[in-house]
């Protein structure tokens, strides 16, 4: 008696399957898909390699001054020789180890948030919204607890856009949250109130809110009365930002349905507590990809006080630019402010996708 | 047998105290707010009156008669330093609406060209669509306005040795320079003849919708209509004689005499505003069309439609609806961001307005009242224009 024994199965055919099919199925489709593939590779080859050579093959990088960039590629002695500078701005050299501990504390309440099974990570991330600005605040400043006081005109740099940017967010939130209710309130002044401020601010560009910030505050004040021009630019940032998260919030607000509202009142909730146990924790759930798109654009607005006068990241690189003693070096400074902010709004862009992602149970098509 | 019936208390409901009451509450409440902010502006206006007084500041809006005294780099008006400063206002004012409807149309059609690209069959296409998006809207407009400015713009070669295409327009750092065309005597006619034109295809494109409604029978309406527009001021062109002649840029000593000058603050800032604004109006683009269930495309293949076909009369008519919410915001984003261009002097009604003439004048409430008023009114027009669009788009319910 024979048994029968199956051959083994045949490999799946080269055109389903495999790097060639999957090239065939993704470049070469058909006659338009190869006239695209060949532009697309044309493009490429026009634009890659001369960039490579320049930034890295025929590229300085040691020394530190000017003589050391005789080549003909990017000067990446100049990034290496001012990095300080553009981390620290004017901070003191010898207080500069007060900037670094605030680094390693914000590192320490961001990085538990990357990661979903950290030991209370929501404690975590609530002392980053309260007692991290104070602790950096007291830090950064100075004049108590024996640290010698350092004025913020000296703050300057890297340090200062992660300042103006953290305070900013920080602040923001939560009077963003205050208009977005009040915005629904059925209280028609209220109303009228908290539609007038989000539609002023969100109607002119923060350039003018900086201007005004630094030329019209200092009218509005008594006789005497004077912010430090720092202060002044954040307030002109949190009411711009909070204008934007007031709308953004609202949003979240408008896609709770009647329902939990109504549950709530019969619950015998008043009015705070229906919205902060009941409304506001759904409501600000669906929209955190907004708030973070909030957050980004807050970042990169953050350069604009460079037109007020301040030293955020891309001032010191336009000053470190136009010292008579480096020449062309604009784009590799550019180049290198630009990946500073790329490098977090890509990092909070992806963080907000993955939130997305996660939060998004509904059906996907 | 009838149930006995709750009688209602003799005495009055539930007596409560006047603060339980809510309508006394809210009533309250706004008064007290009204209150804090009619404070918060008095004092405001109190200090501002005293500060203005000690500082010697005049209010009132005479200053805008009163000679500028300042040049301006670029103006598409009349403008020397003899005019007044009211006419540094609408001198800014153009050049701020020139750069954002000159920025809102390039960013619209690279934005598209990327969205679509986004979502291309094509994996190399797609993928560099997708490092242009996330490149370029992850780093400050402020930044790359600088970079197009200082890093490119400035490394230009000097005149003498300028970029030269094809003979008439020169690229160098003193900007790009191209040539202007001079309208001739009966240049009037061609216009005649293109109103005319288009007029005569509205017309035609209205009667074969009226016809195949009518009747089903189908008009190449679009190929005649472009005949008809590209067609009949050619036609008035070479009968009128070639009214048109072009006024070439060429080198006299140091510099370009002759065409028409680009400056080079006015490039950077286009350059930079609308390729930024192009990669968010991509990724709207793309949200856009992937909104689209798809089972609407597989409906129309299987009513007959052609693919040329689908797309134009199924998926983007329906996609427009999601897009153009979030487009119009970015329009408004590009109108407010040209404010950037005072970080690098181009004269626009922020630089030149709430800049130079502030300083010369230091009438800062005036002036920066004056400048947020003309952004409120541009956003709120636009925003309007396109609300009035999303609501002949929007789904017509029956």
């Amino acid at each position: 008696m024979t048994t029968f024994t199956p051959k083994p199965a045949l490999p799946p055919p080269g055109s389903t399957h495999g790097p060639l099919a999957w090239v065939r199925a993704n470049l070469l489709s058909s006659p338009l898909n190869i006239a695209l593939t060949a532009l697309a590779l044309w493009f490429l080859w026009l634009i890659v390699p001369p960039i490579v050579d320049w930034a890295i093959l025929s590229a300085d990088f040691g020394g530190s001054d000017q003589s050391a960039c005789a080549s003909e590629g990017a000067c990446w002695t100049f990034i290496g020789v001012r990095f300080d500078f553009f981390v620290y701005g004017f901070y003191p050299a010898e207080q500069r180890w007060r900037v670094d501990i605030a680094f390693l504390l914000l590192g320490a309440v961001l990085v538990p948030q990357f990661i979903p099974r950290f030991p209370s990570r929501n404690w975590v991330g609530l002392f980053g919204l309260t007692g991290l600005p104070l602790v950096t605040a007291v830090l950064l400043m100075g004049g108590v607890a024996g640290l010698e006081p350092v004025e913020s005109s000296k703050w300057g740099g890297l340090m200062l856009t992660l300042v103006l940017s953290y305070v900013g967010i920080v602040a923001a939130l939560p009077i963003g949250v205050v208009l977005a209710l009040g915005r629904r309130s059925e209280m028609p002044i209220i109303r009228m109130i908290c539609v007038t401020f989000i539609e002023l601010w969100r109607g002119v560009p923060l350039i003018s809110v900086l201007f005004m910030a630094s030329v019209m505050l200092p009218l509005f004040l008594p006789e005497g009365v004077n912010f430090d021009k720092l202060l002044r630019a954040l307030i002109g940032i949190i009411m711009f930002q909070s204008a934007y998260m007031a709308e953004v919030v609202r949003g979240g607000l408008q896609a709770i349905p009647r329902g939990q509202f109504e549950a709530a009142a019969a619950l015998g909730l008043g009015y705070w507590r229906s919205m902060g146990l009941i409304v506001l924790p759904q409501a600000l759930k669906l929209v955190i990809p907004g708030i973070v798109n909030t957050f980004i654009a807050l970042f990169k607005d953050t350069t604009l006080v460079l037109i007020i006068g301040l030293l955020d990241i891309l001032a010191t690189v336009q000053a470190s630019i136009v010292d008579p003693s480096w020449r062309n070096v604009a784009t590799e400074g550019y180049l290198f402010a630009a990946f500073c902010f790329w490098v977090f709004c890509f990092g909070m862009s992806r963080y907000s996708q993955a939130l997305e992602r996660k939060l998004h149970t509904g059906h996907k098509r | 047998m009838a149930t006995p019936r709750r009688q209602p208390d003799p005495v009055s409901p539930s007596r409560h105290a006047a603060w339980n009451d809510p309508r006394v509450r809210s009533l309250a409440f706004q008064a007290l707010a009204i209150l804090a902010v009619g404070w918060f502006f008095w004092t405001i206006f109190q200090n501002t009156l005293t500060n203005m007084e000690n500082r010697g500041i005049t209010t009132g809006f005479g200053f805008l008669e009163n000679p500028a005294g300042f040049g301006i780099l670029m103006s598409l008006i009349d403008y020397d330093e003899t005019y007044t400063y009211g006419r540094t206002f609408v001198v800014g004012l153009l050049n701020t609406v020139l750069v954002a409807a000159l920025g809102i149309a390039i960013a619209t059609v690279v934005g598209f060209v990327i969205g679509i690209a986004r979502l291309s069959g094509n994996w190399l296409i797609a993928k560099m669509a997708l490092i242009y998006i996330e490149v370029l809207r992850n780093i400050p407009l402020l930044l790359q306005i600088f970079f197009w400015y200082f890093a490119v713009l400035r490394a230009l070669p000097t005149p003498r040795q300028s970029v030269d295409i094809a003979d008439a327009a020169f690229l160098n750092n003193r900007g790009f320079y191209v040539p202007a065309p001079v309208l001739g005597d009966g240049f009037w006619t061609v216009l005649v003849a293109l109103g005319v034109a288009v007029a005569g295809s509205l017309w035609l494109v209205r009667w074969a919708r009226r016809r195949q409604d009518a009747t089903g029978r189908q008009f190449p309406s679009s190929w005649v209509a472009l005949g008809l527009i590209a067609g009949l001021p050619g036609l008035a062109f070479l009968v009128a004689g070639a009214p048109l002649s072009w006024d070439y840029p060429a080198l006299k000593g140091f510099n370009f005499q002759g065409g028409t000058r680009l400056i080079p603050e006015l490039m950077a800032l286009l350059t930079a505003l609308s390729m930024y604004t192009a990669a968010f109006i991509a990724e709207i683009v793309r949200a856009g069309i992937q909104s689209v269930s798809h089972g609407q495309t597989e409906a129309a293949y299987s009513l007959g439609l052609r693919p040329g076909q689908t797309l134009r009369l199924v998926v983007i008519p329906q996609a427009m609806r999601v897009v153009i919410p979030p487009l119009t915001s970015q329009y408004l984003n590009l109108t407010k961001n040209s404010s950037l261009a005072t970080a690098i002097g181009y004269p626009d009604l922020v630089a030149v307005f709430m800049g130079t003439t502030l300083n010369q004048t230091g009438q800062a409430v005036e002036i920066v009242a004056m400048t947020m008023a003309v952004y409120l009114a541009i956003s709120l027009s636009i925003s309007a224009l396109m609300n009035l669009y999303n609501r002949a788009m929007a789904l017509k319910e029956r």
